[in-house]
């Protein structure tokens, strides 16, 4: 479409690495892979168990192997690591929490949070 | 954008018309996530195992049907909304447009799928 080179910002290699630039690639990158690995599981599920107890034991079968435990551990924090850091996305849509410390802040709280939660599920799942 | 007539210029500066719905649709199906997946994740977690019957004789009781098939529309929205973000941002020309009618069925099919299968649990 161009026809001639344009600027192109920001130069990701120029800027000292912060928090706040890990969250925010991780906000798209567990958004994008939730919305096509999450979706796909998510109907993957469904339609198994709207098909019958043999299809949905073929489900049940690989979702509970080690493999399947992986990746679902994965997506419930990917779950909430985008839900916190789309809160943040929120607040800061009102105007709030752009002061560096703030915003360095509510980053770090949003990885602190994504593994507190995704620990107490897993714990109630296998545990309780 | 220099040539043309003058609303077609005014037109040129910029897309502040779908831009604006698309950015408050993504905050109200964002914010309904936000309960339907607390609501999703904490009820899965209570249920005492995961086999056949009894997810489907959960997902049968009109009080988690209904909200499974907001979780799925909203769900479905939402992240139809954000994968065009990132299509608009990595892909260009021709192949954006297509990227971004495949999206739509993708999104449009997958909720329609989703639908159906809790419509037969909950129906059948």
């Amino acid at each position: 479409m161009a026809t001639r080179a344009r600027p192109l910002s920001p130069h990701l290699g120029i800027w000292r690495w912060r928090v706040h630039m890990l969250v925010s690639i991780l906000h798209r990158i567990t958004g994008d892979g939730l919305a096509i690995g999450g979706a796909l599981l998510l109907l993957w599920w469904l339609v198994a168990a709207a098909t019958g107890s043999d299809a949905y034991a073929g489900f049940l079968a690989i979702a509970s192997s080690w493999l399947g435990h992986v990746i679902l551990v994965g997506l419930t924090w990917a779950v909430f690591q985008h839900m916190l850091s789309g809160l943040r996305h929120l607040a800061m849509d009102t105007g709030w929490g752009y002061g560096l410390a703030t915003s360095r802040l509510t980053a770090i709280l949003t990885i602190l949070g994504s593994l507190a939660l995704t620990g107490l599920v897993w714990a109630l799942i296998l545990y309780i | 954008m220099l040539g043309g007539t003058e609303i077609g210029r005014v037109r040129g500066l910029g897309a502040a018309k779908a831009g604006v719905h698309h950015w408050w649709q993504q905050r109200v199906t964002a914010v309904a996530n936000l309960a339907l997946v607390v609501w999703f994740i904490a009820s899965l977690a209570r249920l005492p195992n995961y086999d056949y019957g009894t997810v489907t004789e959960w997902l049968r009781q009109p009080i988690v049907a209904v909200p499974m098939l907001l979780f799925i529309v909203s769900v479905f929205w939402h992240l139809r909304l954000g994968l065009q973000v990132l299509i608009e941002d990595y892909v260009s020309g021709g192949a954006r447009v297509a990227a971004l009618v495949a999206l739509n069925f993708f999104a449009i099919a997958g909720a329609a799928v989703g639908v159906l299968c809790v419509l037969k649990i909950a129906l059948g």
